[in-house]
């Protein structure tokens, strides 16, 4: 199942530059919540602190805490590879291992986690396609075709099902969809909407009409600022600060 | 700033005014049709109603236009559906001045009867709805619509003792009930005119401030978090 995150008195820097400011955000469990803002308002650099991806960048520190269910992120002593392993990351340009096979691709994660048993990584491997509705389109051809092979939509696909198949209790989604055309596009934001069962999901999007149509609750980054955030419906018909309003209505700037 | 975008709401804007120009016309030119019993007044009546009827249909295809491929969202969204509600408000209003129209035909053809009701105050109290709610369209003022509110019941009210009177009338000289009932006709036309202007004075508060006020909700100005909204 998913879990809830709360992050308290986020502040995150590269180099001297501050990127987040003050980020305070309780996001609810098995919902979708996504973040929209111009570019360098900070909207990515948020997801990448939750599982501490921020910090693989040189140069870059933040403070304040996250809390991901029960795991404290920040906690001194915990391993970020297993934070990584609790809270999967679909990036906005589809990466699949380009010379492993498809079930390779998905069974990778799990392999790394000292799983080797077949039947359990076949087993895992199905569950993840099907997750994924990818499952389908390449069940004859698992281990006979390259990631690299699919088609942008189907590659998009396979890291999703990657990344489900070490069962994360959080779904990072940094613009999944901004390399895709309309029907694959259509098709993982069928799948954001259908993972929320089990998942807790936050995307990042370029794309407000994206936002409107998966998102239970929508997040305004400005200049490293969380302007406003409330429930999607509220804040695309009615928002309450003039900041989201010129944004959304295009009058920005 | 999407220059084209604002051009095509402000392009909307001002047809809507146009049309709503047209309609204050229909409601003056029937009533002037009823004061005169003037068949030539009623004539330009219809004829502002197919106007109006084709002005609602450009206008709907502008805003759809707009949704379709301009996406607009928050206040812009909300603009949009209000002009596509008072579009179809603005054309009631023209077909119940056909209705009053054709009514005052209809009484120019009989034997004249004492009038208990006064039809011309009515008509000002209507008029004076429809161009407040139209002022608050063009303003984008929540408190002129919400004036347009609490007018609403007076005009209830003209209609109710209207509808006394005339019912009285009908008992005490029933040969002439049928000139009656087409007054009672116009009086209803007239009250449903001013449920219209209502309904555009609360389309007006639902753009400019995201509050639904209808059936009887209170409008206060300035962001009220505890509002309905409209899904």
């Amino acid at each position: 199942m998913g879990v809830g995150i709360e992050v308290k008195d986020l502040n995150a820097w590269f180099g001297k530059a501050q990127v987040l400011k003050e980020i305070n955000i309780k996001v609810g469990a098995n919902a979708v919540t996504a973040v929209i803002g111009p570019s360098g308002c900070g909207k990515s650099t948020f997801i990448r602190c939750l599982n501490r991806m921020h910090e693989t960048i040189p140069e870059a520190r933040l403070t304040g805490s996250v809390q991901v269910g029960d795991m404290d992120v920040y906690r001194p002593g915990i391993v970020p590879a297993d934070v990584r392993r609790r809270i999967g990351m679909v990036f906005q340009k589809p990466n699949p291992f380009p010379t492993m096979s498809i079930y390779d691709n998905v069974s990778a994660g799990l392999r790394l986690n000292g799983y080797n048993k077949r039947r359990e990584l076949d087993a895992a491997v199905e569950h993840s396609l099907r997750m994924a509705a990818l499952w389908d389109e390449v069940k004859d051809v698992l281990k006979k075709k390259s990631g690299s092979s699919l088609s942008g939509g189907q590659q998009q696909r396979l890291c999703i099902a990657r990344a489900l198949a070490v069962q994360p209790e959080l779904i990072l989604m940094d613009e999944p969809c901004s390399a895709l055309d309309p029907i694959s596009t259509g098709k993982i934001e069928e799948l954001i909407f259908q993972l929320k069962a089990q998942y807790t999901v936050v995307i990042v999007t370029h794309n407000m009409q994206q936002a409107a149509r998966v998102a239970d609750h929508t997040g305004f980054f400005l200049m490293g600022k969380l302007i406003e955030y409330d429930k999607t419906e509220k804040l695309f018909t009615a928002p309450t600060d003039k900041r989201t309003e010129d944004y959304i209505t295009g009058r920005f700037g | 700033m999407r220059s084209r975008f604002q051009h095509g709401l402000d392009e909307l804007k001002e047809r809507l005014l146009e049309m709503g120009g047209m309609a204050e016309a229909a409601i003056e030119l029937a009533a002037e049709s009823y004061r005169k019993r003037d068949g030539r007044l009623a004539q330009q009546v219809f004829e502002r109603e197919k106007m109006i009827n084709q002005s609602e249909r450009n206008i709907d295809e502008m805003a759809v236009d707009l949704l379709a491929m301009q996406q607009p969202m928050a206040t812009d969204l909300r603009f949009v559906l209000a002009v596509l509600k008072i579009n179809a408000d603005l054309e009631r209003v023209g077909d119940l001045a056909v209705n009053i129209a054709q009514r005052s035909l209809d009484l120019a053809e009989e034997p004249e009867i004492d009038v208990p009701v006064d039809i011309a105050r009515m008509t000002t109290a209507v008029s004076t709805m429809v161009r407040r709610a139209l002022e608050s369209f063009l303003s984008g003022k929540g408190d002129v619509a919400q004036a347009v509110l609490e007018m609403d019941s007076i005009v209830d009210r003209m209609k109710d003792e209207a509808f006394i009177n005339l019912v009285a009338q009908m008992k005490s000289d029933p040969e002439k009930v049928r000139q009656y009932l087409d007054v009672l006709l116009i009086t209803r036309s007239l009250e449903r005119i001013a449920d219209h202007a209502t309904n555009i004075a609360e389309d007006v508060i639902f753009w400019v401030s995201g509050a639904d006020v209808r059936h009887n909700a209170r409008y206060s100005q300035g962001p009220d978090p505890d509002a309905p909204r409209r899904q």
